[in-house]
């Protein structure tokens, strides 16, 4: 167990990381990811409110559709990366656990009259169920066909009897949901899908916080605090194709400067041959030249290989580009790949 | 609780050494193994380099971090176990077997009589279970 943002994560489960994650490629994986904060965001200024602050374009979003969105500030840096779900008559913000606090003083200073925010992550339990057999398994404990629920849309559903708020999203790359329900009703919950799982024969196994890392970083998804900070600008991420600039929100301007001048580096992922290549490990040119350094790096255990995420200068930044990553001293050869590494499911 | 293998001795930084014919193979306790996780990658030195005892011999990455792994005796690798390049998995299965590091030829016996007997190093070990 480990310290994280306030709660006691598993790293592993007894079954081990590398198993872990190859079970939600292939069959489900079980996520307990209560640590997740969620807002409720309400009122008849909520519509215009959310739009301002979401980097997405959100105004079209119909009752119960679900989008990934950045949140800036006015230097179009990454205060923190947001789904939004828009239920019939408030809108449903899912948060990450250590900008908690952040969010909510940034929501609470930005929002006008008629706009009520409400921190709901205490009294709401949070776990995630991914992978191919996932919505077969939840299918057959749920009072709704959780199938009939569109990719990115969500739903009102009684899963195992207990009635949850049920996203088809997820941080894997696989297919699946997320369930939003009462924090009382978690053992219930999670006993309950996994004797499903049992039943079903499908094997159905917890995920600890490493292979959530891994599964994520793979499918190419930001973490907070890596990809992703307030010293990183969403252009610079690569995430230009969640900044909607037909409409207003913050950080607007700063971005279109940063586009109109050009990214001074830009995130890449790089292969690595002979070593695993790690968070703070330096990326140099063939010759030798420093261009930037790995933000999150591991073994890849799909995809079978050594790879980092790190910002470079952008003259490196094409896909096949040799570059080197220091590695215990040691200037190991890489290759900027294709990003993702492992296409997810809903792109395919 | 761990396994120990009898026919090893062992450093308190928890590498096995084993006598086989002339040489001493070298690998990572089981204690080991299991403290580090999903060990993923294993770096080591070719054949014919030197080490004194406690140098660095390589290092070894799991999911969770990289551990450098310590000369328990003197010596000239002899020989280094290709396999873990591609199962470094080996690590965690059979890790008195299969998931050895390398064999050397010792370069000071009386080194051997230092090391931890396996009852002693259970005790070690288990200290910090």
């Amino acid at each position: 167990m480990t310290p994280f943002a306030g709660y006691d994560m598993p790293i592993t489960y007894p079954t081990g990381a590398v198993e872990e994650h190859l079970a939600c490629r292939r069959s489900v994986g079980l996520f307990d990811i209560d640590h997740m904060g969620q807002l409720e965001v309400s009122g008849p200024g909520a519509d215009e409110f959310v739009s301002r602050m979401a980097s997405a374009k959100i105004l079209d979003m119909k009752d119960w559709d679900a989008r990934y969105s950045l949140l800036l500030n006015e230097k179009g840096t990454v205060i923190d990366d947001l789904f939004i779900y828009r239920r019939p008559g408030a809108w449903w913000i899912v948060i990450n656990a250590s900008n908690r606090e952040t969010d909510l003083a940034w929501f609470g200073a930005h929002k006008g009259a008629g706009v009520s925010v409400v921190d709901r992550s205490d009294d709401t339990y949070m776990i995630a169920v991914q992978g191919p057999n996932a919505i077969a398994l939840l299918d057959a404990v749920s009072d709704r066909k959780i199938s009939g629920f569109p990719r990115f849309t969500s739903g009102d559903a009684k899963v195992a009897g207990v009635p949850c708020f049920v996203g088809r999203t997820g941080y894997t790359g696989e297919d699946g949901a997320e369930l939003f329900f009462p924090a009382g009703k978690a053992v219930k919950l999670w006993d309950a899908l996994i004797a499903e799982g049992i039943r079903l024969g499908f094997a159905t196994i917890p995920v600890g916080l490493a292979a959530r890392d891994s599964l994520r970083f793979e499918a190419g998804m930001p973490l907070h605090g890596h990809e992703i900070s307030p010293e990183i600008n969403a252009i610079e991420a690569g995430f230009k194709w969640a900044c909607d600039f037909d409409k207003e929100f913050t950080g607007k301007a700063a971005l279109q400067a940063v586009l109109s001048e050009g990214p001074k580096r830009k995130l890449v992922t790089i292969e690595v041959q002979g070593g695993v290549p790690r968070e703070g490990y330096q990326v140099l040119s063939p010759d030798g030249v420093p261009i930037g350094k790995a933000v999150a790096g591991m073994f890849c255990p799909t995809v079978r290989k050594y790879a980092c995420n790190a910002f470079v200068d952008p003259a490196f930044a094409r896909s096949g580009t040799d570059v080197q990553v220091v590695i215990h001293g040691k200037p190991k050869s890489g290759i900027v790949a294709k990003r993702p590494l492992y296409l997810p499911t809903y792109r395919r | 609780m761990s396994t120990i293998d009898k026919n090893a001795k062992y450093r308190p930084s928890h590498e096995w050494a084993r006598r086989e014919g002339n040489l001493v193979v070298i690998g990572i306790s089981d204690h080991a193994q299991h403290a580090l996780g999903d060990i993923v990658f294993v770096e080591l030195p070719e054949t014919g380099k030197v080490f004194k005892q406690g140098d660095t011999l390589g290092v070894v990455e799991s999911v969770k971090a990289a551990s450098d792994i310590y000369m328990p005796l003197s010596g000239k690798i002899a020989a280094v176990n290709g396999d873990l390049a591609g199962s470094p998995d080996l690590v965690n299965k059979d890790c008195y077997g299969s998931g050895w590091f390398v064999k050397i030829e010792a370069a000071k016996l009386p080194e051997w009589d230092g090391l931890l007997t396996p009852e002693a190093y259970e005790v070690e070990s288990g200290k910090e279970e």
